[in-house]
């Protein structure tokens, strides 16, 4: 992967395929490649800059980097801000500042372009009823972020801007910049800012070192993300936060007391007016002008609210063929979300090129490897000064000198960056001519560093496992300031534990399995075939396996997206195509009964069509996509009077016998969802209540449409269907749980009563069609959990390896999920979420083979006495008794953790690289002198 | 007489508490030099064995963290 940063498209020319891009390239005025992010430019750096990371709550230097974990970890010169004194590039040891550095522009030819440019945050400044700019203590949400941060201005702890105290009793203002057509034009929701403020106000009440009261001002709460309403009523139940249906109408700074009055209206239309000491306002996503020209630049279709146009079927392909789309450009989203999509998007830009896979790739030749059995210890030290990072806390002369008088130890020497091209080739060099045979390190982390210099070993000849490393910057140099000798000394017994735990190494080589290129699939729904389809595009065979006699799934009930597409058009396609593509085999009526093997190499045994005749499938990786269905109401009269039917119902029905013939038509959202038995948001139901009632005024405008809804949840770009609703007479009223609509049938008409908050009064309407949002429930996950051994939350929806950052993995390696067994979800986020699984499976799928890393824990069969502690212990459920009555623990499936090796009482089991005595050695060698 | 200076053997999680280290390292976060890290896979790796064997060996106190 190449990555070039600080850079733009500055033009794009040619076709899918077959793009030349011009990449226009700022100067940085340090050269990535070779400066070591080492930091001794920023600490001379004389001039202060605003930290535009930090929100503008903190200075920097003009030589900066913008955050610990950037990417390249290189540092830049802010010319705006430069004085052009010239002390960095004295400072800089490793020559890395170029004054002279120029713009410059290269072309590269590429076959697909995927454009993540991101958004940017709403900028509340021209709002001035809500005081922002006019007083440091109201702040934005993302400056809260940083204020909340433990690499922020304030190291994590709660202040206010203002005064620097913590504050007591904090307000959020929903809504700023997004919903709001009359100040800041973003007519759309941007998705993420109702969990953001309660996931700030969370984590606030942590932070503070007394009681908090946390206020978030709001029309309506969209936790409607997996799990996410459970953590609002978390919020709301347990931790006390207060939730207010209420926009704010103003803020008014108390003078001299940094305090904050707000005026809003309550429910009931009467003022009120409440202090306090920050208000954070929740400020929308929006998309960069700079996004805009470049849309405009490479001929991109946008819709009227700036965000890339996309289809219900092909959500991250933008109208120009070979250009694709994810994250917050696509349309408003959150963390999940954006990283699925980005995986949906690298699997629609791969599939036109996947006749050029590994064309591009460049492999290492290595040298054949030494055999070091018989040579008497030769342990090499480096011990590196990286610029003076560590040189400037730790005499490493002396300890340089301290380590090449240990045992073993046949070179020491010192390295102004250990790390740098030069310093490797000396290395090598070294190795070679001193014939060492264990090397150490003494620099940064082995986190960070330690595949570069395992590497080199391996350049040598040399196994990679003989090295090990001490960590004498980040744990010691950088943390220990003003204390040299006591620094100094750290590093001696760092580099002699380091030195003796070298001496125990043996070489460990890593086993190399073979990759079945064949997938399944379970589900012949959207999902499952959209996931079929990713792999088979890309050249992968891939058995679809569905339980029905029909492919098709949920969709089939599904007529009309919200945007008007035509579900059953897309579908019939999708079905054409699965049926008729040569890498696809499609078994209907199947069932799976048995699973088995890992990542690269499965088992799984189907039962197949009515015979139920036994099929046994070889292949990589598996996808789960068995969907999910509509709630069945036991409430509101649902299936005792026909007068009362579920939005799926509904939408049958107008596709059938349209509207002409209703008059009054009532809605009852959280159906079955956001309630004890089931508290998760169904997410789908509010956009199916619009779609439905949307139609049925435009069928019969006379028709009388009343939503009866908790919260009303469209998120995204579907608010501004919402806002159409209403402009189309639709009806809305508020109920809440504690006090649920009530349905009474008579023969004339189903009354339905409730209480209407902002009238005060209890309505009737008397209505001659019920439509229950019914929730959606997860199907068939529980038997084929037991078989696959996959985790599932307490709804039956399957459970993702990372809630955020892994979302279409499951923990099992090689096993995916997607569409509605997933959650819940809409149709253009269930193909996402297919493309995505698929791209992660091809990852898999394209190596030739998998290289398993060699730290796994192997059993001594003649020391197991199969007493079940290692089984019982693993986190994995990796160990089990084999044929021969002991344990045997699978190298591919070991994670390499060695609790089993800890636990294991008769010793029969150890970790390679960390075996007991590889361990213990540094404990003696520490203490060697302590007693 | 010197002052005294506890020396703690401290058994680090490769995955969070060693990573913790490092970051404390790169926002320059001060602390006593007195820690003597030794990094293991996971807190789970720590064999009761390894703890006893540091204190009997003179180390003043054990830290694990995972």
């Amino acid at each position: 992967m190449n990555i070039i940063a600080n850079s733009e498209i500055e033009t794009l020319e040619g076709e899918q395929g077959n793009f030349r891009v011009s990449v226009a390239h700022k100067p940085r005025f340090i050269d990535p490649l070779t400066c070591t992010g080492c930091g001794n430019c920023a600490s001379h750096c004389p001039v202060a800059a605003v930290d535009t990371y930090n929100k503008g709550l903190q200075y920097r230097k003009a030589t900066y980097i913008d955050y610990p974990q950037a990417i390249p970890l290189s540092f830049a010169i802010d010319q705006e801000a430069c004085i052009g004194c010239g002390l960095c590039e004295k400072m800089c040891l490793a020559g890395a500042v170029k004054y002279e550095d120029q713009p410059s522009t290269t072309e590269i030819r590429v076959g697909s372009v995927i454009l993540c440019p991101g958004s940017e945050e709403y900028n509340p400044g021209d709002l001035d009823h809500l005081s922002y700019g006019i007083h440091s203590n109201v702040v934005t949400s993302a400056e809260f972020e940083r204020i909340l941060s433990a690499s922020g201005p304030y190291f994590g702890n709660l202040t206010r801007p203002y005064d620097r105290q913590e504050p007591k009793k904090i307000a959020w203002l929903q809504c700023v910049g997004s919903r709001d057509i009359n100040r800041s034009k973003n007519s759309y929701c941007s998705s993420v800012c109702c969990m953001y403020a309660i996931k700030e106000a969370m984590i606030a009440k942590e932070h503070a070192h007394s009681d908090m009261d946390c206020a978030i001002f709001n029309m309506d709460i969209r936790t409607f993300g997996k799990d996410f309403e459970k953590y609002y009523n978390r919020a709301k139940d347990q931790e006390g936060v207060r939730f207010i249906k209420s926009r704010v109408h103003s803020v008014v700074p108390i003078q001299d007391s940094g305090d904050l009055a707000l005026q809003y209206f309550d429910e009931s239309g009467e003022l009120r007016e409440e202090i306090f000491d920050l208000v954070v306002l929740s400020v929308g996503l929006q998309i960069q002008p700079s996004t805009i020209d470049l849309a405009h630049k490479l001929g991109l279709e946008l819709n009227a609210s700036n965000f890339a146009r996309t289809g219900t079927f092909s959500p991250v392909e933008t109208s120009r063929p070979g250009i694709f789309v994810s994250g917050v450009f696509q349309g408003p989203k959150d963390i999940p979300e954006s990283v699925t999509e980005a995986s949906a998007a690298a699997c629609a830009a791969g599939a036109p090129l996947s006749g050029a896979r590994h064309t591009e790739t460049r492999s290492v030749d290595l040298p054949e490897e030494q055999d070091i059995s018989n040579e008497d210890l030769r342990i090499g030290v480096f011990v590196c000064n990286c610029g003076i990072n560590i040189a400037g806390g730790v005499d490493t002369k002396a300890v340089t000198a301290y380590a090449s008088e240990l045992p073993g130890v046949a070179f020491a020497g010192i390295n102004l960056f250990t790390c740098s091209e030069d310093s490797q080739n000396n290395m090598k060099a070294i190795i070679k001519e001193k014939r060492l045979n264990r090397v150490v390190v003494a620099s940064c982390s082995p986190k960070t560093h330690e595949p570069i210099f395992m590497d080199t070993l391996e350049a040598c000849g040399l196994n990679k496992y003989l090295f090990e490393m001490a960590n004498i910057r980040n744990q010691n140099s950088w943390v220990h300031g003003g204390a040299f000798d006591a620094a100094t000394q750290k590093a001696k017994e760092l580099v002699r534990m380091a030195v003796s735990r070298s001496a125990t190494l043996s070489p460990l080589h890593e086993k190399q399995i073979p990759v079945n290129k064949r997938s399944v699939v379970v589900g012949g729904g959207l999902a499952g075939m959209t996931a079929a389809l990713g792999l088979a595009e890309q050249g992968f065979e891939c058995v679809l396996l569905e339980k029905e006699a029909a492919l098709g799934g949920l969709a089939r009930r599904l007529h009309a997206a919200i945007d008007g597409t035509d579900v059953q058009a897309g579908l019939k396609d999708l079905i054409l195509r699965v049926e008729n593509h040569p890498k696809i085999q499609v078994l209907t009526q199947s069932l799976v009964v048995n699973f088995s093997g890992f990542k690269g190499n499965f088992t799984t045994e189907v039962l197949v069509g009515p015979g139920m005749y036994e099929r046994k499938i070889e292949h990589g990786a598996i996808i789960l996509a068995t969907g999910a269905q509509e709630y069945r109401p036991e409430e509101y009269l649902y299936g005792r009077d026909e007068r009362v039917c579920t939005q799926l119902e509904l939408t049958d029905r107008l596709e059938q016998s349209g509207a002409r013939d209703l008059k009054n038509v009532v809605m009852i959202q959280c159906v079955g969802s956001r309630n004890e038995d089931n508290p998760n948001c169904s997410r789908i139901c509010c956009q199916s209540a619009v779609k439905n009632a949307l139609h049925i005024k435009e069928q019969n405008p006379e028709a009388t449409v009343s939503i009866l809804y908790r919260d009303i949840r469209m998120y995204g770009l579907l608010e501004d269907y919402y806002t159409l609703a209403r402009q189309k007479g639709v009806l809305f009223f508020r109920y809440t749980p504690e006090d649920p609509p009530r349905v009474e049938a008579t023969a004339e008409a189903l009354k339905v009563s409730f209480d209407d908050p902002v009238l005060g009064r209890r309505l009737q309407a008397d209505s001659d069609l019920l439509v229950l949002s019914a929730g959606m429930r997860a199907q068939d996950t529980e038997e084929l959990a037991s078989v696959l051994k996959a985790p599932r939350n307490e709804e039956g929806y399957f459970l993702e390896a990372h809630v955020k950052l892994r979302p279409v993995e499951m923990s099992t390696e090689g096993m995916y999920v997607c569409g509605t067994a997933h959650s819940p979800k809409l149709i253009g986020e269930a193909v996402a979420q297919a493309k995505a699984a698929a791209s992660r499976a091809i990852s898999l799928l394209s190596q030739p083979y998998l290289t398993l890393s060699a730290v796994t824990a192997s059993v001594d069969s003649d020391k197991c006495a199969a007493c079940l502690i290692c089984v019982r212990s693993c986190p994995h459920g990796i160990p089990r008794i084999n044929d021969q009555g002991v344990s045997e623990i699978d190298e591919a499936m070991c994670h390499g953790c060695g609790i089993c090796a800890s636990e294991c009482p008769a010793k029969a089991i150890k970790l390679n690289w960390y075996e007991d005595e590889q361990l213990m050695c540094k404990i003696d060698a520490l203490l060697e002198e302590a007693v | 007489m010197a002052e005294f200076e506890p020396k703690i053997v401290a058994f680090l999680c490769n995955w969070c508490a060693y990573a913790g280290a490092d970051l404390a390292g790169v926002s320059r976060l001060q602390y006593p030099p007195n820690l003597r890290p030794v990094r293991v896979m996971c807190s789970g790796r720590v064999d009761p064995v390894f703890v006893l064997e540091a204190l009997e060996n003179g180390a003043d106190g054990v830290f694990v963290s995972g």
